[in-house]
């Protein structure tokens, strides 16, 4: 019979084999736990800023304070004043109201003023406006912080007034919406996202609108027309150096060229684009020749053999044929595009610009630079919002390389 | 070492039989520094099947290539000679190396279809040289190409289904189709059966025979019995010289030179 037992020897190749898959597996292990930590913590801490305290107050639009001819000129901050003070009849010292004022929003006005505006009929009336509380009486009531002023002072006069207004019914918890409608602000709880999403697609788009052509047809004469010469060996081995040149550099060089040479709008994403298209050129050059020179030749010769041209042959086979792989690299590029934030520093994107862009030519910050502005801020609210903005950076970038995915498939699937 | 080719000893009588379509004289190849092809004259005879065998490496596959200038592609390469198609030399500065595939079509030695629908893979080349008038004439020589190349029974259900999806001996006789396509007057094989089985190799074989009605066909072939079975013409090839040409059959049976026999007989190669 034959003896089918481990010898030593293979005892101790299967133990070897054991050891690698092991720590194979450790090391998966080891990085999905670092992710799952950072999502996690990530999640935790943008949860507070998800909901927002929102206050309702009943108020007279008093014609004395907002003439109905120059209704921009009224002054709403007092007509909110009067009615805080209405809420709280039993506080009479002016340092004390005071305090109460600044629990509230300064945006409850402007929606109060937004609504006379719409309906100047209003004016004279007893209405309801609602707008959220201050961020530090918020983040109070969210027990993020331990006292309302952000001094750390002592605030139990605060903490009474709040706990009233709460009893009362005064306040509710919703979903702040401001966080992805508005563009950024100095007060935490009127800041938002929009501009920031604005200024990177607008960014984004600019890059793939120049990168895109330039990188393929750069990559389709190389690959395929250009002769064998010194000078484009030398032009390989600069696009190679190109794609390890640090990114920072590339910014000075817009703020050189683009801003400083050519006058472009600085802050501007037109600017910010033609610096990321820049960046990510040689990446998609580098993908796009790998990709068509993975093309079998065998699908050259057949176009060849046929009496297609040259040109013929690499337009009508092989450049759809490297089209998923073109794909690919592109995405990885513009993905990286869209993290950036060095060279957008450089040339002025980091600059606090409130309202949301609407041109490529509007002065504009983008995603990262939010996060790297929002997360240099003492409010805890903002160190909230710093995960929010982090959080839309990671989805924004989860469903660009969703979609990449989705058309390769799609562009594999046709044949 | 002599490059002269020895010639049976009489002129061949297929080519005394039919045109000469092909007339390569004093041909030399080279790759950069390397000679691939050394001094080579043959003549190739319309309507017939011309065999090139010879071992591996030996330039058959590269004077082959050198008909329908395709080496033209590997930029180290360089053909000095004379190959004349109906008496144009092909290497002229005149000829313009599109309208020449078109009129010498190839067939390689791995089937290479595009990676489309068998319809578009046989439409492509009569789309670029505009042969068709209309979807209908499109239509009509897609069909006839597929039934030359009797393909057309196993295939007309599904044209649309992409050519790659068929089996390696329907892709090589859809790779016929397609060559034979854009009507051409030559067509090369590049050892079209080696990637096949016995039952597909038996069905292009039958078709080469049949097409040799209306073509000038030139196929490289590793297969002895298979030079023996289908051509017209063989050609012996060794080391980049053409050692011998003759009757398939004068070849095969009464070969006049030393090499050639012993590579049919098994000796060597």
């Amino acid at each position: 019979m034959p003896n089918f037992t481990s010898s030593p020897r293979t005892l101790k190749r299967n133990r070897s084999e054991r050891i690698f898959r092991a720590i194979c597996q450790s090391a998966i292990a080891l990085t999905a736990l670092f992710l799952v930590f950072l999502i996690s913590n990530l999640a935790i801490n943008a949860i507070p800023s998800l909901t927002q305290y929102v206050v309702r107050l009943s108020l007279v639009v008093d014609p004395a304070k907002v003439d109905a001819t120059q209704i921009a000129a009224g002054d709403f901050q007092a007509i909110v004043r009067t009615a805080i003070a209405a809420e709280f009849p039993d506080v009479t010292a002016k340092p004390e109201k005071k305090k109460l004022v600044k629990l509230f929003s300064t945006s409850i006005a402007e929606n109060l003023q937004r609504q006379v505006t719409a309906d100047p009929s209003l004016i004279g009336k007893t209405i309801t406006v609602e707008g959220p509380l201050a961020a530090d009486a918020d983040s109070f009531l969210k027990g993020q912080q331990m006292s309302v002023s952000a001094l750390g002072e002592n605030s139990d006069f605060e903490a009474r007034a709040l706990a009233k207004l709460k009893e009362a019914g005064k306040l509710t918890r919703e979903f702040s919406w401001s966080l992805l409608t508005n563009g950024d602000s100095r007060s935490p709880e009127k800041a938002g996202l929009r501009g920031a999403f604005m200024g990177s697609l607008f960014t984004i788009a600019i890059t793939l609108l120049v990168a895109l052509p330039l990188g393929v047809a750069a990559a389709l004469y190389l690959e395929e027309f250009a002769r064998q010469s010194r000078l484009r060996d030398l032009i390989e081995v600069n696009i190679n150096n190109l794609a390890a040149v640090p990114s920072i550099i590339f910014g000075l060089l817009g703020l050189a060229v683009f801003v400083n040479k050519f006058g472009l709008p600085r802050s501007s994403p037109l600017v910010g684009g033609l610096v990321l298209a820049l960046l990510v050129l040689p990446t998609i050059i580098i993908a796009s020749r790998a990709a068509l020179r993975s093309v079998p030749p065998s699908i050259r010769e057949a176009a060849l053999g046929v009496g297609a041209s040259h040109q013929q042959s690499v337009f009508h086979h092989v450049l759809p044929l490297a089209v998923p792989g073109i794909l690919t690299g592109t995405i990885l590029g513009v993905a990286r595009a869209l993290g950036e934030t060095a060279p957008l520093l450089m040339i002025g994107m980091v600059a606090f610009i409130a309202d949301v862009p609407t041109r490529i030519t509007d002065a504009a910050t983008a995603l990262p630079v939010q996060v790297y502005l929002w997360s240099a801020l003492p409010e805890a609210a903002f160190r909230s919002r710093t995960s929010v903005a982090i959080l839309a950076l990671l989805i924004v970038l989860f469903v660009f390389n969703a979609l990449a995915i989705w058309l390769r498939n799609r562009f594999e699937r046709r044949w | 070492m002599s490059f002269k080719t020895v010639f049976t000893p009489a002129i061949p009588a297929i080519i005394a039989a039919n045109a000469p379509k092909i007339v390569a004289q004093d041909v030399n190849v080279y790759y950069g520094e390397k000679s691939a092809i050394k001094e080579l004259s043959i003549t190739i005879p319309d309507k017939a099947v011309s065999a090139f065998i010879g071992p591996s490496g030996c330039g058959k596959s590269t004077f082959l290539r050198s008909i329908n200038r395709m080496n033209d592609t590997i930029p180290s390469c360089r053909v000095t000679g004379k190959i004349a198609f109906d008496g144009m030399d092909i290497y002229d500065r005149a000829v313009d190396v599109v309208e020449l595939r078109a009129r010498i079509g190839m067939v390689f030695q791995k089937p290479n279809p595009f990676p489309k629908s068998i319809f578009e893979n046989v439409a492509y080349g009569v789309r670029i040289h505009g042969l068709a008038k209309d979807k209908v004439d499109l239509e009509r020589i897609v069909t006839e190409s597929l039934q030359r190349a009797s393909l057309w029974d196993e295939v007309k259900d599904r044209l649309a289904h992409a050519g790659t999806g068929l089996s390696g001996g329907q892709q090589q006789r859809l790779c016929i189709a397609r060559a034979i396509a854009v009507n051409p007057e030559v067509i090369l094989m590049d050892e079209p059966c080696s990637a096949l089985d016995p039952i597909a190799t038996a069905r292009i074989e039958e078709l080469i025979s049949d097409l040799k009605q209306n073509f000038c066909i030139v196929i490289v072939t590793h297969s002895m019995q298979q030079a023996a079975r289908v051509s017209d013409l063989t050609a012996f090839f060794h080391l980049g010289t053409l050692v011998e040409v003759g009757d398939t059959d004068a070849v095969f049976t009464n070969p006049q030179e030393k090499r050639t026999q012993d590579y049919i007989t098994g000796r060597f190669g």
